[in-house]
């Protein structure tokens, strides 16, 4: 495959995405409309009077038809403007690209930590079948699998920061009376290494190991039991027999020919995984205090904040369309067939 | 570096970063840490959307011309006092004899955090703002009476006049409630744009007052930092020099903050938690009713069988107060029930209502309005609210069950935004007022003006007049014959069953002190100190 291809396999899936993203904006505008809630009512004040709340909805907009509202919604998007969220009174581009690191960051250490702790355990339970390994890969699955993520959080919280105080308190992502770094890709750990600040760096890694651990385990279980049934199932595949006859050395057998055939599935599990994980980051967030998108969207929806909500969403969106091509280009790099059949 | 060094170094690394932390955190004792579910969205009360915490904040980055007076609970907690009106930006004031202006003599020290002077040109634009820009602080001042531009005047430099437009109790004390915070107004004017003529995009993430701390950072919804001003003249000088207010918001998480003493106050942990604190003896925990402020439960005085006052009576009668209290809040209240008689004998408010737990008076009541077999309603209540109403609703749907009366629960998420449709026959509701005059709360459930409040529907034309008369009343005994005589109405008519009055409890480390109850409710770290 040239890298010309691979600008246009880029290029056709992005434009395939975008019926998706169209269909998201408008599913989205007629949701958050169709939620119970009233943001007038919400945002006039201790005590609203009638008058209050029919001249707050003015001001808000909410007085226009619903085609206006969206044709209008439509007109602020193709400007790139998602509009104002009410709860914090910023514009929802500033809030989601203030807080769509800090979700990236757990999210994407928590897929790390999954990987490398499933990954192993799948194979070995697999290498092993029936054996002792094999029953604790099943057992970790299964328990991480079934404890919510606001459960182990603050379990989490309770024995590493209440009990035995190894852990920073759970007030976000770093110190917060600590001096702040400066701001160039959102992401601490990133930051800290560009401005060369250790100390920043290992705050940032102490404060992110807990919840990134909490989300880790919703998503080691499936993981785990998705490697296990895909190296099985190489592992007794033909080419494998093959290869076994030809008294190919084991580990070559074992982590060149068929981990790499067992890890398609692996991968797309991942990107499931990690969609899921971005849902799931919405209670480890308020459980530790991140400021991430997870807790942004849950007040937005409490408090019937349009903007912020449909902006969330859109942004979820966009972010699922690029990891499901994300996931496609790595399946033609790990499969020579999908590369072959382009 | 090979590879094994290389991990055993980051282990280390990461292993001793987790151990030096707390060491770190301990050692910045000249500042406080608050910790709340909510965190300011806004630097400024007047702009649209601005929440609770918000008011909190600006009651201490500005000032006011007044400022409340403090007094002590019989508990020992100090809360502020209503009836005593001090100087904070004024001198001094004068009433017109014929009580048509007040007339104010302005501090002539005080300057804003930038350093410029404050005026009375200053105070004139702040006010003129309040009444131009509409939304919240326009409707509130307008309780007040405060409506026109033209009411506000420059005498001189240091003398600011307001002209009154009708005798008005609510003039004076809405003078030191969170909406006429003087503002810097040329430092405004600067910031201001054609569209935006009052600045409010600018003041949303900005700061321009005279108060006793600065805003160092600001990240709304999430943390704000405040630095003591050094040239605060609107009180006595604070004693913490940084305080950090910070959104967390699992309440498992603040308590543990609390617990592990990194925070140094909660003012909003759930009841259960607090009781739990409270029993542990380790904190100062500062408990004070929140002031003008009940959880009741209205009946549809236009909704059948409410309409018959009997029937009103008969589940007030039924309901097990003490019950309701103790599983919803965990005895974290002050109890609304059990007065002797229907007369009162004073005008405070909220005062407790003469009903008890009594089955058979509310079975015999039910029985002389032909209901003795019962009947079916449903009772509302907010899914917000839910940890602590679902509870009370659920020991008044087994106590009801008991006179046979059946009763279905609805829990609904738009709760506040459907209040005004009027079309439950049972709710749970909350209400709380910034002003202690009794006739000002009752306006806003029990008026015939039929306000959002009023979900019971009620309107009883001798209601509405007792409440008009007192509005107006200007002398004391007069006044305290209207209440005495509206309160009794409340009580004997029922539209309203007062449950409780809920108690606010902050929770304080041991060594952190000062705290005082504020109508916002927030808490005010200006007093605040460390023994």
């Amino acid at each position: 495959m040239s890298t010309g291809s691979l600008g246009g396999t880029i290029l056709r899936r992005l434009v395939l995405g975008l019926p998706t993203l169209a269909g998201v904006i408008v599913v989205s505008f007629i949701l958050t409309r169709l939620l119970p809630g009233d943001p007038a009512v919400y945002f006039a004040g201790a005590a609203p009077t009638a008058e209050a709340i029919a001249e707050l909805r003015k001001t808000l907009l909410l007085d226009h038809s619903l085609w206006d509202q969206f044709v209008a919604y439509l007109v602020q998007l193709a400007r790139g403007d998602l509009g104002r969220s009410l709860v914090t009174g910023q514009p929802v581009v500033k809030d989601l690209s203030l807080r769509f690191p800090a979700t990236l960051e757990l999210t994407g250490t928590a897929l790390a930590l999954a990987l490398s702790v499933a990954v192993p355990l799948g194979i070995a339970g697999a290498l092993r079948k029936g054996r002792a390994i094999d029953h604790i890969c099943r057992i970790v699955s299964t328990m991480a699998l079934s404890m919510p993520a606001f459960f182990t959080g603050l379990l989490l919280v309770f024995v590493f920061y209440y009990l035995l105080g190894l852990a920073p308190a759970p007030l976000g992502r770093v110190d917060p009376m600590a001096f702040p770094l400066p701001d160039r890709t959102g992401f601490i750990l990133m930051d800290a290494i560009l401005a060369w600040d250790w100390s920043n760096f290992r705050d940032g890694l102490a404060h992110l190991v807990l919840p990134a651990f909490a989300l880790a385990l919703a998503g080691i279980g499936p993981l785990t039991r998705v490697t296990r049934g895909a190296m099985l199932a190489v592992l007794t595949s033909d080419f494998i027999r093959a290869a076994r006859s030809y008294d190919m050395p084991r580990w070559r057998l074992v982590y060149v020919y068929a981990l790499r055939n067992a890890m398609l599935p692996v991968l797309t599990t991942s990107g499931f995984v990690f969609s899921f994980l971005i849902s799931a980051n919405v209670v480890v967030e308020k459980v530790f205090s991140w400021p991430g998108i997870g807790s942004y969207a849950l007040e937005a929806l409490v408090a019937s904040d349009y903007a912020a909500v449909q902006g969330f969403v859109l942004a979820v969106a966009t972010l699922y369309v690029l990891i499901n091509i994300a996931i496609d280009i790595l399946y033609g790099i790990v499969d020579v067939r999908v590369r072959l059949a382009g | 570096m090979d590879r094994r060094k290389f991990l055993e170094v980051a282990a280390l690394g990461t292993a001793s970063s987790l151990f030096n932390w707390r060491a770190v955190a301990k050692s910045k004792s000249d500042h406080l840490l608050i910790v709340a579910e909510m965190n300011a969205n806004s630097l400024d009360t007047h702009t649209v959307g601005a929440n609770r915490a918000t008011y909190g904040l600006v009651w201490m980055t500005y000032d006011r011309l007044m400022q409340f007076g403090t007094r002590t609970l019989p508990n020992g907690v100090q809360r502020y006092d209503y009836f005593d009106l001090k100087p904070q930006l004024a001198e001094s004031w004068e009433m017109a004899p014929d009580n048509s202006a007040v007339t104010f003599k302005l501090r002539k020290d005080v300057t804003f955090h930038d350093g410029a002077p404050m005026s009375a040109r200053d105070v004139k634009w702040s006010f003129d703002r309040f009444v131009k820009v509409g939304g919240f602080p326009q409707r509130q001042m307008e309780q007040g009476s405060l409506t026109d531009v033209d009411q506000f005047e420059v005498v001189d430099d240091y003398t600011f006049r307001v002209k009154l437009l009708r005798s008005d109790k609510l003039t004076m004390p809405s003078l030191a409630i969170v909406v006429p915070n003087i503002y810097n107004s040329e430092l405004c004017k600067k910031n201001a744009t054609a569209a935006d003529p009052w600045a409010l995009e600018w003041t949303k993430n900005n700061s321009a007052g005279t108060g006793a701390f600065k805003v160092e950072s600001f990240k709304s919804g999430e943390q704000v930092v405040l630095a003591r001003f050094g040239g605060w003249k609107g009180g006595s000088m604070p004693a913490v020099e940084r305080v950090m207010y910070r959104s967390v918001a699992a309440a498992g998480t603040r308590r543990a903050l609390v617990e592990r003493a990194d925070a140094d106050i909660s003012p909003d942990l759930p009841p259960r938690e607090v009781a739990d604190l409270i029993a542990s003896r380790k904190f100062n925990v500062e408990s004070a009713p929140m002031a003008n402020t009940l959880k009741y439960m209205a009946l549809s005085t236009i909704t059948k069988p409410f309409d018959d006052v009997r029937v009103r009576q008969a589940i007030a009668y039924a309901i097990p107060y003490q019950k309701v209290i103790d599983s919803s809040v965990f005895g974290r209240a002050e109890p609304m029930f059990g007065a002797s008689s229907n007369a009162p004998t004073d005008i405070s408010w909220p005062q407790a209502f003469p009903y008890g737990h009594d089955p058979d008076k509310a079975k015999a009541l039910l029985g002389q309005a032909g209901l003795a077999s019962g009947f079916e309603t449903k009772l509302f209540f907010d899914a917000q609210a839910a940890t602590i109403d679902e509870p009370a609703a659920l020991v008044i749907q087994d106590a009801l069950g008991k006179i046979g009366v059946r009763m279905s629960i609805e829990k609904l998420p738009d709760f506040a935004a459907r209040r005004s449709q009027k079309n439950w026959p049972m709710a749970i509701d909350i209400f709380g007022a910034w002003f202690d005059d009794p006739d000002f709360f009752f306006r806003w459930i029990w008026h015939g003006q039929n306000t959002v409040w009023n979900v019971a529907s009620y309107n009883n034309p001798e209601m509405d007049q007792l409440l008009n008369a007192a509005r107006q009343e200007r002398d004391s005994a007069a006044y305290a014959v209207l209440v005495k005589k509206f309160i009794r109405l409340a009580m004997t008519d029922v539209p309203v069953i007062p449950l409780y009055q809920p108690i606010l409890d902050v929770v304080a480390q041991r060594d952190t002190k000062g705290y005082v109850y504020m109508f916002h409710r927030q808490v005010d770290a200006r007093t605040l100190y460390r023994t």
